[in-house]
């Protein structure tokens, strides 16, 4: 956390389905447009991990969820509508 | 009869369903088994009808009885509570999850937290719902309730595809799930599962007539298996669910030739000496006030005093006081509660539905075994339903016991005449023993009479009794039966008295009678003495008359004799005094 208003982001997905993988694409490119190295990303795989499902509340995959500023948002989708990742992340377009 | 069914398909070699006991007393026996093993079960009903209480029993039973691990996923309660919640059934869930046994799992869909951005899949719930099963092992799942998803997502086509999946891999799992789900408004439920979920679909209903509700079961449809098909009535309460299967299939009781005393000698004196046949039904109605529940406790006491058990259902009274009243007759009825040969079972008829009533009593005949059963009153329960309702009611009741063999006596509050309501006429056609208990009024007080109206079976007494209560309990009396009909009561006693007057001045009668014949019998036989007398007396002096007159002659023959001798001038003179001297005296 080398940014003190920068941006935690976790990503849940499933092994490598499509959606996992084109949530992944368009998070990054999200987050280089928009943020500008604010930012910090962690991909966790459940199928990896199982465990951490029930302990993160997930129920929809893909799943991402703004740890970082509070309050707590969480976005599912693969994150192909890019306003509402925007809206839902609370990110002004820079 | 399905096991029979069932071993002959098994026999032939043919699939047969496998079942997974729910050890829900009384659903077991509908689903001839329980729930389809592995496979998804869809519980629906509205809220607060029991689902969640359901599901978790299933779950509970299954970890202590048949050694099967359950995942619980909550959607709408969070552990601690559901923990909580359940307990109030008695359930210990936190030592089943302490044990591995059974796990929780709370997921939790906020609308206001998530955002929708393109596509997605509920692979999430998969993967969750997939690492409980593996770490426990577990063969039982509930899902309660899954729609809620449909108020968390937007996406209701990959939220209906995802659902389809998930049915799909339950099945593929092998666990024997529950999901439930949510009446919907002229559907099974809201979102219409029921085209997912195909095999069997149990709906619940919690149904308030006349301000009392009555929970209700019925198995909508069940793939490949006999099933009831009827609305069964549940209780939920401390002792967990208790579904009751209501009527058995026929008419195929045992008629027993064996006897049950009423208690009453002089009773059973009226019934062949012998009393009631073991597993009828006896009515016993009467006016308020007649000695029904007098009756019933006698019979009560009879049951445990051959040593079997009774239970008495009191609808209007509490056990002590019932318990305390009998003494007043001479019935020592704790001393039997103390030898846990009586059970009274005491429920406010308004405390629930019919329908419960009939399942808590069920339920109680099955837990205690009894010999003996008295419902007292049965009509108190027509103040908790229609008279269409308490007539089934009664019904189901009275052939859940005569299969038993449990012989009942249900007592009937029934002003005025015998054929009174149409509920007791109802219900008594389906009584063996019915007894009418009278309080009739003449001459100012009331007396109480018993008629034992009818008794299937038997030669029994066609006589009218006056019934009457004492410190050393029921005693019948013959009633007396004069020109004027039947008189009980101080009447009898009057009639009885003016009777034993009229046979002491009969009596008396009787006596003056022998007595006058007796004096004139003695009177004459002083007459008849008193005329011998006289005439012994008559002929005495007859005799000293005759005996006179021949001393007078022979006095005569030796006068003149002498004066012959003598020989003086005057003998003719001489001769004619001396005969009139003679006469003289």
């Amino acid at each position: 956390m080398n940014h003190p208003d920068g941006y935690n982001l976790r990503l849940y997905v499933a092994g490598q389905t499509p959606k996992s993988i084109a949530a992944i694409a368009n998070l990054k490119k999200i987050c280089e447009q928009h943020l500008d190295g604010r930012y910090e990303i962690e991909v966790i795989d459940l199928m990896k991990n199982p465990e951490l499902a029930q302990r993160h509340q997930i129920v929809a995959i893909p799943t991402l969820i703004r740890q970082l500023p509070e309050p707590l948002k969480r976005i599912i989708g693969d994150l192909s509508n890019l306003e509402k990742v925007l809206v839902g992340l609370d990110i002004k377009p820079t | 009869m399905k096991s029979d069914r069932k071993a002959n398909a098994a026999y032939r070699g043919l699939p047969v369903i496998e079942k997974s006991p729910t050890g829900i007393a009384g659903l077991d026996e509908i689903t001839y088994g329980g729930l389809p093993k592995g496979r998804p079960t869809l519980l629906c009903g509205s809220a607060g009808c029991g689902k969640t209480l359901f599901s978790m029993t299933f779950l509970y039973n299954g970890a202590i009885q048949y050694d099967e691990p359950g995942i619980f996923i909550a959607f709408e309660e969070r552990p601690e509570e559901l923990v909580k919640n359940v307990g109030s059934l008695q359930y210990d869930v936190q030592k089943l999850i302490d044990e591995k046994k059974l796990a929780i799992d709370y997921v939790h869909i906020d609308p206001n937290q998530i955002d929708e951005s393109g596509e997605y899949d509920l692979e999430g719930l998969f993967i969750r719902l997939g690492f409980a099963i593996d770490s426990l092992g577990a063969k039982r799942v509930v899902i309660d309730t899954v729609e809620t998803l449909f108020g968390g997502l937007r996406n209701q086509l990959v939220l209906r595809s995802e659902l389809r999946r998930l049915f799909e891999w339950l099945k593929e799992k092998g666990v024997t799930a529950i999901i439930t789900a949510e009446r919907g408004d002229g559907t099974l439920t809201r979102y219409g599962l029921e085209e997912y979920v195909a095999d069997c679909v149990i709906l619940l209903d919690n149904r308030v007539q006349d301000q009392l509700s009555t929970r209700r079961l019925r198995l909508v449809k069940y793939r490949g298996s006999a099933h009831g098909t009827n609305e069964y009535p549940f209780i939920i309460d401390e002792q967990g669910i208790t579904v009751m299967p209501i009527t058995s299939s026929g008419l195929a009781h045992d008629a027993s030739l064996e006897r049950v005393s009423s208690g009453i000698p002089d009773l059973d004196a009226m019934l062949e000496g012998k009393g009631y046949y073991k597993g009828a039904s006896i009515l016993v109605s009467g006016m308020p006030g007649s000695g029904k529940s007098t009756a019933a406790a006698h019979f009560a006491n009879a049951i445990c005093a051959s040593g079997k058990r009774c239970i008495y259902f009191a609808m209007e009274e509490s056990p002590q006081q019932i318990v305390r009243n009998m003494r007043s007759v001479g019935l020592d009825l704790d001393k039997w509660v103390d030898k846990k040969l009586l059970k009274f079972s005491a429920r406010r008829p308004n405390l629930y539905g019919l329908e419960t009533h009939l399942a808590a009593m069920h339920r109680d005949v099955r837990d205690f075994d009894p010999a003996g059963v008295v419902i007292d009153p049965m009509s108190a329960l027509m103040g908790a339903g229609l008279a269409g309702d308490v007539h089934s009611m009664i019904l189901r009741l009275v052939d859940f016991l005569k299969t038993r063999g449990i012989t009942a006596l249900f007592t009937n509050l029934g002003l005025g005449s015998a054929e009174e309501t149409t509920t007791q006429m109802q219900v008594s056609s389906l009584m063996d023993t019915w007894l009418l208990l009278y309080n009739r009024e003449s001459n100012g007080e009331h007396n109480r009479q018993l008629y034992v109206l009818k008794s299937r079976g038997m030669a029994h007494s066609n006589q009218i009794r006056e019934f009457m209560l004492s410190s050393d309990g029921i005693k019948l009396r013959e009633a007396y039966i004069g020109p004027a009909g039947v008189l009980t009561g101080s009447a009898r006693l009057e009639q009885e008295a003016k009777d034993r007057a009229a046979e002491i001045e009969r009596q008396q009668e009787i006596e003056r009678r022998s007595r006058d014949v007796e004096r004139k019998r003695r009177e004459i036989a002083a007459q008849i003495e008193n005329l011998q007398a006289q005439l012994a007396n008559e002929e005495l002096l007859s005799q000293q008359a005759v005996l006179r007159d021949d001393k007078f002659a022979a006095d005569r023959v030796a006068m003149a004799t002498s004066r012959q001798v003598q020989r003086s001038g005057s003998v003719a003179k001489s001769t004619g005094k001396a005969r009139a001297r003679s006469e003289k005296p």
